[in-house]
Parts: structure tokens; sequence; C-alpha cells
């Protein structure tokens, strides 16, 4: 048999790779093979183990021996848990972890302040809040430009959309 | 308008534009831990909320759960990129819905309660996420969502915490590939918080120099920011694979042309063909489709003959569980067939 990538030299090397249950089977010559040495392929970088490093680097509030300590109410997932897994269990796991996780989600995300998609019944009072901002915005500017009448509104908007608020 | 048979803008590099958001349910243990009867409820739910649905949606959706299917039919959806390899740890307990078109597929219990994805052939993400968009609509109107002011949709991991949103698009660069710009582009890009993978995810290899991109962050910037910012991140991969391909032009076009035929020949001849060589031989047609050198053939065949020569479509094909060998002679009998009917 031909070597699979050269095609010139006698295959000597017969590698076995398992992606997602199938099974690439790649018969090389000596020298390919050098060539390939651990199947050298563009590996791209997984997010997951990324957070998994930064759990590992930061410096944590708790002792790591006491991070088993640290527990959801909810799920009872328990920190150490949630490191071995990479995953939550539950919601809630954000709140009770808080202390140990939000600086890693800010050195993950760059960021801790979601500004996207609000779900119309969960975010009911940050639609509101938004929207609010946003009058405030324009109220500022039609001010600026001494349009009264036209503020005037935009503040009766503001007090009625804030009383809505007050409401929830 | 599937993006494995129909043709969008910009076809000839970019392969599709993918958007994945990613939901869970409020009040219910996520599914890495949830009990089986949980994760039948989230089923129950999930399907409920879009077969009941007084969209006219809920007519367009099949409902698939996973424990109905063999082994080869769920490697055939993920090989059309409808569920992730994900999907498969939790098979007992998973279902998907996947609407007509094959363009939306709702996952329920990956690692989030819901994980849905719109998927459009060539460059348009903007038209995938005012689908999806509406899509994540429906089903909140009858489940109400995990969300908190701050973090935004919460997940199980971490890293998809925020708006929840994955936006990937999926580029054919065999210029940037030969010309061993690649590499640079990728560290470009890695520095504008984006990411590139190969063609079947997270740890899979860059066969047939598929690539592809996608955002790494998902909290802070709105949805349309993400989206923005690969946009801008594509047209410019485009604009350098055009350059990459010149300069091969420029450099030796005997050689260049001569090696895409031989690509060409050797795919319409083999009796042997295994992945890794069908996917760059198949890279080197695609490039010549492209630039007009052959003739006959359009990306969108190549598009469908790449998908109908992974593995498990070649299972299917065939019938019958056959060995790696075997399957190689399957894939050059299957090209040389469906090139026969063009040229």
């Amino acid at each position: 048999m031909l070597c699979q990538q050269c095609q010139k030299r006698p295959a000597t090397v017969h590698f076995t790779k398992i992606v997602n249950n199938h099974k690439t089977e790649l018969y090389l010559c000596e020298e390919c093979a050098n060539q390939k040495g651990d199947f050298k392929v563009f590996v791209p970088f997984s997010i997951n183990d990324l957070l998994t490093s930064f759990l590992d680097m930061g410096k944590a509030a708790v002792p790591v021996e006491n991070q088993g300590l640290i527990r959801c109410k909810s799920c009872g997932m328990d920190f150490m848990q949630f490191r071995k897994l990479g995953r939550l269990g539950c919601q809630d796991c954000y709140k009770y972890f808080a202390d140990e996780l939000t600086p890693v989600v800010k050195r993950v995300q760059g960021s801790l302040k979601h500004n996207g998609k609000v779900p119309r019944r969960a975010g009911v009072g940050l639609r509101l809040e938004r929207q609010i901002q946003q009058l405030k915005a324009q109220l500022q500017k039609a001010i600026e430009a001494e349009a009264f009448e036209e503020a005037a509104k935009l503040r009766d908007q503001i007090r009625e959309l804030e009383k809505q608020l007050g409401q929830l | 308008m599937s993006w494995i048979n129909e043709s969008g803008p910009y076809s000839g590099i970019v392969m599709s534009s993918r958007i994945r958001i990613a939901r869970n349910i409020v009040g219910l243990p996520f599914p890495s831990i949830a009990s089986q009867e949980v994760s039948q409820k989230v089923v129950d739910m999930v399907k409920k909320s879009i077969l009941e649905s007084n969209s006219i949606l809920s007519r367009d959706f099949d409902f698939i759960p996973l424990k109905n299917l063999s082994d080869v039919e769920r490697y055939v959806l993920v090989e059309k990129h409808l569920i992730s390899p994900d999907l498969l740890e939790r098979a007992e307990v998973a279902a998907v819905l996947i609407n007509h078109d094959e363009q939306i597929s709702i996952m329920v219990n990956e690692e989030d309660h819901i994980r849905m994805q719109c998927i459009f052939p060539g460059f348009q993400l903007d038209k995938a996420w005012e689908l999806l968009n509406k899509v994540d609509d429906i089903v909140e109107e009858s489940i109400e969502y995990s969300f908190d002011e701050n973090l935004g949709y919460l997940t199980s991991c971490p890293t998809n915490v925020g708006t929840g949103m994955r936006a990937s698009v999926m580029m054919h660069l065999p210029g940037l590939v030969a010309t061993d710009h690649i590499n640079s582009v990728l560290h470009t890009i890695s520095k504008v918080g984006l990411t590139a993978r190969g063609l079947y995810g997270e740890g899979s290899e860059a066969l047939g120099d598929i690539y592809q991109i996608s955002n790494q962050i998902t909290l802070g910037p709105t949805e349309e920011e993400i989206i923005s910012s690969i946009n801008i991140a594509v047209r410019q991969i485009m604009e350098n694979e055009r350059m990459a391909r010149q300069a091969l032009v420029q450099s030796g076009k005997l050689e260049f042309e001569d090696r895409i035929w031989r690509a060409l020949g050797m795919l319409k001849y083999a009796r042997k063909l295994n992945l890794q060589e069908f996917m760059s031989l198949l890279s080197q047609v695609r490039l010549g489709v492209d630039m007009g050198i052959i003739s006959g053939i359009d990306v969108v065949m190549l598009n469908e003959l790449m998908v109908k020569c992974q593995p498990a479509h070649l299972q299917a094909y065939v019938g019958r569980e056959v060995s790696a060998q075997e399957l190689d002679v399957a894939r050059a009998d299957r090209v040389r067939k469906e090139l026969s009917k063009v040229i």
C-alpha cells in the first residue's frame, strides 16, 4: 500500500483517529508521518478550555480546599464540582457562586453588563428602565434645542413609566 | 433554502451563515444534572411551545426524539449541521425540532435546555438572526426563560452567558492556506474577540480549507454588535482570500490551473478516496469553479457532494455497517456517479 499523503513511498505507519465516534484511518510513509508529527493540524482553541484555565489562575476569594463548602442552595452543586465540570447546575448557581464566579466571568467576557435582547416576561423591569433612559436622553436633547413643548411631553412619558416601574 | 443545496450571497467563498442562541427554562436544573423526569418535562414544554403555537411556524416543524434514531441517522444530522455532537451525549433524553427547509433547528437538553439555531447558505448572518429572533419570541410566549438583568440569559456554561449567542460563518479559504497566510489571519481575528475552528466545530481539524469564524464573547455587546463585528471580519477575510488567489495565479498560472484540473481528474476517476484526500481535492475543484476555470459545475453542487460524502451520509447510502476501507471505495463511487451527471 502506498502512503496516502505523498502516494509515492510505501505506507509503514498506521494512524487511527476517532472523531465523533467515526474512525479515520490513515496509512502513511515514515517521512510523511514524521512531518505530520502528532497529527499536526490547526488545533482550534476551545472556549471551554479557556474557562477552566481562567478558573485555575484567578486569585480565589476562598482557598481551594474550602471551595467544596460553597454550595448552591437550589441544586446542591458545590464550587469544586463546577470547577471539574465547567458547567453550572442551575440558574441560582450564578447567585450562590457569585464571589468566585463574577471575576471569572469578567475575565472571560470582558464585561458584566448585558446589553442585548431582553425577554418580554422576565425582563419587564429592565425593558422599562431602558425605555426611561432613552427618553431621558431625548429629553436632554429637547431641552438643549429649547423644544419645550416636546420636552414636557417626554417628561410626562418618563413619569408614567417610572410609576409603572415603581409598581413592579 | 438549506445551506447545503441552495446558493446565497458570496457563496463562492462563504459556505454558510449560522446563528445559535442558548436559553434555559426558569426554575429547572440545567441538563447536566437534571433528572430524567425534569428532562422529559423540558422536552414536552419546548415541543408544545412550537407545535402548539399560534404561529405559522407550528406546522413547519418535525419533532424528533433522539432515542428514535439510529447512530447513523444521528450523525447524518450532525454532518448537516442540524444538531451538535454534544447533543448525542444525552441522546436518551434529547430531542430536536427541525423545520422542513432545514434552516431552523431547536435542540432540547443539549448543554442548555434550549439551543436553537438558524443556518442560511452564503453570507447572510443578519437574515439568519432576523428569523431566529422571531422563533425565540414564539418559544418565549409559552416558556419563561432564566434571565438576569445584569448577566442576561443564564446558561450552563458562563462562556455563553449574556446574549447566549454564537454567530458563525463557514468560509472556504484555499488561497490563504496555499499562501501560508491563514495563520496570521486567524491570529488577527483572535485579537478582536473572534475565533476560528475547523469544519465540524470545536476540536475538529480544518479539512478541505474550511474554517468557521465565530464570536467568543457573548456578554456586553448586543446581538447586532456581535453580528456586525463578524461581518466586518468576514468581509476583510474574503478580500484577503481574493488577493491570495490572485497572487497564486500570478506566481504561475499554468501550475495553478494544472493543480485544479488534476484534482478534478482524480475525483472523476479515483476508485478509493479517504475523507482527507477527498476534502482537499474538492477544495481545489471548488476553487476552480469559483474562479471560472472549471465550468459546468456550480459550488452548490459541490457543497451537496461534500455533505453526501461525509462518513455517516455514506454509511446511510451504502445501507450497512462498512469498514473504513470500504467507506473509501463507496466515497469514490459516489463522487464518480455525481460528477458524471454534470461533466
